[in-house]
């Protein structure tokens, strides 16, 4: 077995599992902890304002969109960059055709692809800039931020240098660092792609009974 | 010990909302943007996400699901330690005023405030709390008062008032529809909310009264997060009010009470109550929709409105202030902002009754100082007793000309005769 089809065979199922359980296990687990009764009298819907919370914080209100713009821009250039190469990226749907499901899907053009990944590395260098740079990220930035960050700009890095298929050491390389990625990924700050949902909801629901979501 | 006691409380503390909270966050920093302490004072160290690094650490290394595998890799925070409760005390109780401005700018909508009440548990556990507040809890305990006014000193205050106005004032009425409680510092110093009540409610032709064992409002329980002496603070109110068979109590100008006797109290207790918790904002607005208390003129100077933000934000009472204002203000002007994402006053959530805070207190003011520049307004009007002695306070500090009124005391000047 060569090294390329270890980190795409047994290696790769070996990390999806990891992924899965431990995002599985972690939301459960948190959701088994459970939220004792609120007995006060709502002024309003606790569900409204769970879905309200939702749609909410994708954007700051009450003023802060401006004072947080700089955040905002790279955290929505990295992210929304990061998707559409993740799910659209002709060597990911061509992946996940063959691995996963077999679906018809839409894919990039190959300037799409580098347009996308483009900004998604503008964000991502954007927001490790203010990580290391601002007094506030500095101090309350951990290992955990570090790593999260570096894992997710190399597997970027390595899937560009993958992307002419030119080099199969290239592309085992790209494949070994999201293997590494999606094992981490439970263990760490990146499980808020998950758990957000669960936060935004929370603090809904609390202050929709309230009649107001902050 | 006291470590061990505080890492339990905060353990125990941790549900699922928390454990969201704990796992969403993802040190982008927004929140900072959000803190009057933090904009005041430039301290990195006040940037509500770092308050919150006790509980992070407690959680991370023993609630969180994972926990167990990631101990085997030393994949977990340090334990605490004494030196780290003995610092954070500061973060925690002197500048933090659960205001929740920091919710609103949180992309994962975390309770922030609602985190820091968790730790400021552990910190009462380990017994790591300030001495002002726990004075002022012992005070409440064995008085009725945070601020030492027994029962003899609030009857003759309110016969001051009842004379003043001419109005009598039934203490422990039975059978009225409403009973009222007042906040420390309106008994203290701002009794003339007392004849303001009277005057509007002789006029709207409600019933009511006041009882000799449940006068206090403030819960400092609730403030230095003691469930414990929270629990007992309102059970107070909610033995007096049932004994007298109120069909409403009414919480007064004031944040906390607010919050701890509607939102906080049926759970404290542990049961629904047999009246109605009903806010004097949302009370005012109530007989002014049912024409029951009719104003004569305006006031013709410029108002703005500051909003308490356990009212406001934390409380959902948003418009009320506004309809009633609107009824009595010829030339209203909105601070910039307002509302849900309004500036706290800086001496919420026990930091006024807390020494060690006085001075971060004054610089927090800054951000509505800043507010107020840019409105300039002829006076401020509120309806929380503690944010109106915070701001006088810090208004004389500042030098600026400005009294702030009570939106109670402002509507009874306007009551037609």
């Amino acid at each position: 077995m060569s090294f390329l089809e270890f980190v795409e065979g047994p290696l790769w199922y070996f990390a999806v599992a990891v992924f899965l359980l431990g995002a599985l296990w972690k939301v459960v687990g948190i959701l088994r902890l459970g939220r004792k009764a609120d007995l006060s009298i709502p002024r309003a819907s606790a569900t409204v304002g769970a879905v309200r919370s939702q749609f909410l914080h994708f954007v700051p209100h009450g003023g802060f969109t401006f004072r947080t713009i700089y955040h905002l821009t790279a955290g929505y250039m990295f992210h929304i960059g990061l998707f559409l190469v993740l799910l659209f990226g002709a060597p990911h749907v061509i992946f996940a055709q063959n691995n996963i499901y077999a679906l018809p899907w839409v894919s990039l053009p190959y300037w799409g692809f580098v347009v996308a990944a483009q900004v998604a590395f503008a964000g991502l260098i954007l927001l490790w800039v203010r990580r290391i740079s601002d007094p506030v990220m500095i101090k309350i930035s951990d290992k955990d931020d570090h790593i999260g960050s570096w894992l997710t700009f190399l597997v970027m890095l390595s899937g560009c240098m993958a992307l002419q298929e030119s080099v199969g050491a290239l592309r085992a390389t790209h494949m070994l660092l999201v293997d590494l990625w999606l094992i981490y990924f439970p263990f760490s700050r990146l499980m808020h792609a998950v758990t957000f949902v669960f936060s935004r909801g929370y603090t809904g629901a609390f202050f929709g009974r309230r009649g107001i979501v902050p | 010990m006291s470590v061990s006691v505080a890492i339990e409380s905060m353990v125990s503390n941790i549900d699922a909302s928390a454990a969201s909270y704990l796992d969403a966050c993802v040190h982008c920093g927004q929140c900072a943007e959000a803190c009057h302490f933090y904009e005041n004072t430039g301290d990195v160290r006040f940037a509500p996400v770092y308050k919150l690094d006790l509980l992070r650490r407690v959680y991370k290394r023993h609630k969180d699901p994972l926990a167990g595998l990631k101990k085997l890799v030393g994949l977990v925070p340090q334990e605490l330690t004494q030196t780290d409760l003995d610092e954070w005390s500061e973060l925690i109780y002197d500048s933090c005023t659960l205001c929740g401005r920091c919710t609103i700018v949180c992309p994962m909508g975390i309770d922030i405030a609602g985190l820091v009440r968790k730790t400021r548990e552990g910190m009462v556990a380990a017994g790591v709390v300030p001495e002002g507040l726990t004075g002022a809890a012992e005070r409440a305990l064995e008085t009725g008062s945070p601020l030492g006014i027994k029962a003899e000193t609030f009857r003759k205050i309110v016969a001051e008032q009842a004379e003043e106005t001419g109005i009598a004032i039934e203490l422990d009425k039975s059978g009225v529809d409403y009973m009222v409680i007042l906040s420390a510092m309106e008994i203290l110093n701002f009794y003339e909310v007392i004849g303001a009540l009277a005057k509007i409610f002789k006029k709207a032709g409600v019933t009511w009264t006041m009882s000799t064992k449940a006068y206090e409002a403030t819960n400092v329980g609730i403030q230095m997060g003691d469930k414990k002496i929270a629990k007992t603070l309102v059970s107070r109110v909610v033995e007096a009010a049932e004994e007298l068979g109120v069909k409403y109590v009414v919480s007064p100008e004031c944040g906390h009470a607010y919050s701890a006797l509607n939102w906080e109290g049926p759970n404290l207790v542990g049961r629904s109550y047999k009246f109605k918790v009903i806010h004097i904002l949302e009370l005012l607005e109530q007989l002014r929709v049912e024409g029951r208390i009719p104003t004569k003129g305006k006031d013709s100077r410029r108002l703005t409105f500051h909003d308490p933000c356990q009212i406001v934000r934390r409380g959902g009472i948003v418009e009320e202030p506004r309809n009633i204002l609107g009824q009595i203000a010829d030339n209203f002007v909105e601070m910039s902002p307002n509302k849900e994402a309004n500036i706290c006053c800086g001496g919420g959530g026990g930091v006024s009754s807390n020494s060690n805070a006085e001075k971060l207190r004054l610089l927090a003011f800054g951000s509505k100082k800043r507010q107020l520049d840019d409105v300039k307004p002829d006076a401020m009007v509120t309806a929380c007793g503690n944010c109106r002695n915070v701001m006088e306070e810090a208004i004389d500090t500042y030098e600026m000309t400005m009294p702030v009124l009570s939106i109670t005391e402002l509507l009874a000047e306007y009551i037609e005769d």
